[in-house]
């Protein structure tokens, strides 16, 4: 088949890369909105329902291999330390214990991405590894960890942000010039004249904003089983993307990527923190290399708030202008984030300021500094979360000193085509539609009513608000990424791909689209992933980016099969191949509707042969933005006795294009609204300033909502099939919904209580200090 | 200190685990989490937390809903544990196992086999309870993907049904 290399752009976490791909054959027509779809579109249970809720589903926590060892972790207790000397002559003569890794005999046990040795001298944060213990059992591993003798010398350090950026401020590791994450920082943006437009204008505000470090609290921690035979290390991985991780592994030990085999079946939650190997999986490799046997490392809840990723503490400085006619003219924002000891990039903390409302005037710095605390990671829509949420304030307030509706604002300023790209065309944008019917659903028009905002009167405790909030971010997905599609003598299909399902039912909506384009039963559809052992590449599953990359290739592997049936099916009844089609398993001829018989009846007289074909997601538009966009609406009620926040009812409105599974596409965004919440009321980590520790590593006093948090959740998705951005016509949905759930909240909060709203979490005691301001 | 604990003590119990009855020896300090995962190879208790936070351990003793992972195992001599693989009789799966599929009340699945033993007690406890009582019930159980609304209406469902 002839190869054609593409050039093509994709967006990830808010950021375009140009891509070069291999393609091969072409994919079929694009499911229009029109199309007869039987299966896609279609409310199905998952298909490893089954496994998941028998505790057959093996995740890398449940891994045991014969002759398996555990490994336990000795973390610094300093923020800034220099390790000294580590005696490990009690700890390795103990009970069970086969190693004790320390800087002094394993500096080669090196992280490839930061290129350093991961048991360094130079310790950065509470909970940076100083060393790792592999014994026969974690209690043992855990006693030896105890007996380690470790001498630090403590050095100065800096945990809050702010205070990183001063010229003066103590370094947050001896070999930094300066705190930033990066030479390219601080970065600006700018578009117009944002000086000239905040002089001029007519109305301004200005709203400094902070957001907390939230950890991603994925109920399975991070973590692999690493077994080594001599030829090939087999990593059991709980990781969003098996190929980098694989990658990094490789790299790691100094072997070539093929001798790497990554398996990940089932995963506990990652939402942004597991992408490649982590940290955990190179000491379980590495270990496992060393000692010749399995080596099980799987973080305890501790180590993983400290140390394996958080969405990154924001403080967002805004001054919004506008002209007295309620028109949008300026948008200065000076955004920090806190990357902690090793951040390297700043998340998209910026984007909502470029592209969210049609303004000419533009100024972004983005200013991402290091602090001794564990390093950030993504976290679902990394950066957007906490800059809607920041902005969509700035924003009613803005519309408040108008005196125009803060809904009515939003719709005026409406950017009808992408601001950063010159003026792109979307392929679609329906986020006033959205507007209206979650306007229409929450009550917007009431929310002033006396009625509604005191509902025990004036003289009460309680206090009602409506506030909404808009989301904007990619989804498109992109090349390179393959499936493959076998039909076997039974008449069943496999398809194997390269990507993992991290929970959000990508096993699902797969055999939903191969079954769609086969003209299968969904029953005779089996999906492989999470296995860089069948060769089939797929990008990781993030960035809202898995369905809209992975499902058209799936797709085009499934149309080539069922073409490569029709010539077998032809071969065998003389009809013409284009006189022939297949339904639900069997093959009739189109005119006549006669049934030449099942699937298996052709195939089963290939001598157990299987029919194959390959599948590659094609190259983007080059000539359109392809979008998600939505809109939510939340109503709170405030005790203003208690300072409680409860949220009553959150609308969800968004637009994701062609909705493959409306049942786990509603559970994705109930989901995101819930996590929405909790960052909107409850999670934070807190720091002691004076110590440079972290207080809340665990799920005691870090609070994630409960059953008994969650409101009444109503998502109405109003996308049809998006025509310009693949085969199926859909976009992710993974990372939208809990795009604009706090802002929402915030601003209901604001409107409950009639206060400016300046930081997240809402939690009681911020919420009094709100109410005691004159 | 820690690292002086004698390992090698053992006690000899016994549990009923799944209506089977296990003979084990076990450190004292071990817990009934890991005596299930460790010694007999029961996986589906998950280790979330291990201190009591978030329930992914979650499993009946004695029929009622406990944190495994704060429970010795040696306190647990000659009771009867269930943990989630003892739901399943042969092919055929609970009813609330199968009210989780239907509603789809779980996504990545790591602390389903807790809140289908949580709602299990709560059912055997009170086959019909109102929507309050499950909240409370299911309070203890911790879901970061969110899949609340789905595990509401699987147990609203099992409610309103017949016994």
């Amino acid at each position: 088949m002839p190869v054609r290399i593409v050039t093509t752009h994709l967006e990830f976490e808010g950021q375009v890369y140009e891509q070069r791909v291999v393609l091969e054959g072409d994919e079929p027509p694009v499911w229009g909105p029109g199309a007869e779809l039987s299966v896609v579109g279609t409310a199905t249970p998952r298909v490893d329902g089954r496994e998941r809720v028998s505790g057959a589903a093996t995740y890398s926590h449940d891994v045991r291999l014969p002759g398996q060892l555990f490994a336990v972790g000795l973390r610094s207790p300093y923020a800034h330390a220099r390790v000294v000397s580590v005696d490990v002559s009690r700890a390795e003569t103990m009970p069970g214990v086969r190693a004790v890794l320390t800087r002094f005999s394993d500096p080669d046990l090196i992280d490839p991405a930061r290129k350093r040795s991961i048991l360094g001298e130079e310790m950065l944060f509470h909970g940076m590894e100083v060393a790792v213990v592999v014994a026969e059992r974690r209690e043992q591993a855990r006693d030896a960890v105890a007996a380690i003798d470790v001498s630090y010398e403590p050095l100065p350090f800096v945990v809050d942000p702010e205070a990183a950026l001063r010229q003066d401020a103590f370094r947050v590791s001896l070999t930094q010039a300066n705190n930033n994450a990066s030479e390219e920082y601080p970065k600006t943006y700018e578009r117009g004249d944002v000086e000239e437009a905040l002089r001029s204008a007519e109305a301004m505000v200005e709203v400094r904003f902070e957001t907390p470090a939230a950890p991603h609290n994925s109920l399975e921690t991070h973590g692999a089983v690493a077994s080594w035979d001599g030829r090939t290390m087999t990593v059991y991985s709980s990781t969003q993307d098996i190929y980098g991780a694989r990658q990094q592994i490789a790299s790691a030990l100094g072997l070539q990527q093929n001798q790497v085999r990554v398996i990940k079946q089932y995963m506990g939650g990652g939402f942004g923190s597991k992408f490649g190997a982590h940290h955990s999986g190179l000491i379980a490799a590495y270990a496992a290399k060393k000692l010749g046997h399995p080596v099980h490392y799987m973080l305890s809840r501790e180590e993983e708030n400290l140390a394996a990723g958080h969405r990154p503490a924001s403080i967002q400085t805004y001054r919004l202008a506008a002209t007295s006619d309620g028109a949008l003219a300026a948008i200065d924002l000076r955004a920090i984030s806190n990357t902690g000891a090793l951040g390297s990039w700043m998340s998209a903390v910026s984007l909502a300021a470029k592209e969210l409302y049609l303004c000419p005037n533009v100024r972004t710095v983005d200013m991402p500094v290091r602090t001794n605390l564990g390093t950030q990671s993504a976290f679902r829509a990394p950066g957007v979360v906490e800059a809607t949420a920041a902005m969509e304030v700035a924003i009613d307030e803005l519309a408040h000193t108008l005196g125009i509706d803060p809904l009515e604002f939003r719709i005026k300023n409406h950017a009808p085509n992408n601001q950063l790209m010159n003026g792109r065309p979307y392929s679609t944008k329906t986020l006033v539609q959205a507007y209206e019917i979650g306007a229409e659903r929450i009550g917007w028009t009431t929310r002033d009513d006396e009625a509604r905002r005191f509902p025990r009167g004036r003289d009460g405790y309680l206090r009602r608000g409506v506030g909404m909030a808009s989301q904007i971010w990619g989804g498109d997905g992109g090349p390179p990424a393959q499936a493959i599609a076998k039909l076997l003598p039974d008449g069943t299909a496999v398809i194997l791909t390269g990507t993992q399902d991290i929970g959000t039912g990508t096993r699902t909506v797969l055999a939903q689209v191969a079954a769609e384009e086969l003209r299968i039963p969904l029953a005779h559809v089996r999906v492989e992933l999470g296995d860089t052992e069948f060769g089939v590449f797929s990008p990781a599953s993030g960035g809202s980016m898995t369905l809209a990359s992975v499902g058209p290739a799936v797709r085009m592997a499934a149309a080539g099969v069922r073409a490569e049936l029709l010539e077998v099916v032809s071969h065998f009844t003389e009809a013409p191949v284009d006189a022939l089609e297949v339904r639900d398993g069997h093959v009739f001829a189109r005119e006549t509707g006669r049934d030449f018989g099942a699937i298996s009846d052709f195939l089963g007289q290939l001598d157990g042969h299987e029919i194959s074909a390959k599948g590659m997601r094609g190259p983007n538009a080059e000539d359109v933005t392809n979008r998600t966009f939505g809109a939510q609406f939340a109503e709170v009620e405030v005790d203003i006795g208690t300072g409680q926040v409860r949220v009553r009812r959150i609308v969800a409105v968004h637009d994701c294009g062609r909705v493959v599974n409306p049942l786990t596409l509603s559970s994705q965004m109930e989901g995101g609204i819930i996590q929405g919440l909790g960052f909107a009321l409850m999670e934070r980590r807190i720091v002691d300033e004076r110590l440079g520790r972290v207080l809340n590593a665990n799920l005691e006093s870090y609070k994630i909502p409960t059953i008994r948090d969650v409101p009444e959740i109503e998502v109405v998705m109003i996308g049809e099939a998006n025509t310009r951005a693949n085969t199926l016509g859909s976009l992710g949905a993974g990372e939208p919904p809990i795009i604009p759930t706090a802002g929402a909240i915030a601003n209901a909060v604001a409107h409950a209580i009639g206060k400016r709203v300046r930081r997240l979490p809402l939690t009681p005691d911020y919420i009094f200090d709100l109410l005691g301001e004159a | 200190m820690p690292g002086d604990t004698t390992s090698s003590q053992r006690t000899a119990i016994s549990l009923r685990v799944n209506g089977v009855e296990r003979a084990l020896e076990v450190e004292s300090r071990r817990t009934l989490l890991d005596a299930l995962r460790e010694d007999l190879g029961l996986t589906g208790a998950k280790p979330g937390c291990e201190m009591g936070n978030c329930g992914a351990c979650t499993v009946l003793l004695d029929g009622e809903a406990i944190y495994s992972c704060l429970a010795l195992a040696v306190e647990c001599q000659g009771r009867a544990v269930t943990t989630i693989e003892g739901l399943t009789q042969g092919d055929a799966l609970d009813p609330i196992q199968q009210a989780f599929i239907a509603h789809d009340a779980l996504q990545c699945g790591f602390c389903t086999p807790g809140q289908v033993l949580a709602m299990k007690a709560l059912l055997d406890r009170n086959p019909h309870p109102g929507d309050e009582e499950i909240d409370r019930a299911m309070s203890g159980n911790l879901c970061r993907c969110g899949a609340y609304p789905k595990i509401r209406a699987a147990a609203r469902a099992l409610a309103r049904q017949e016994t």
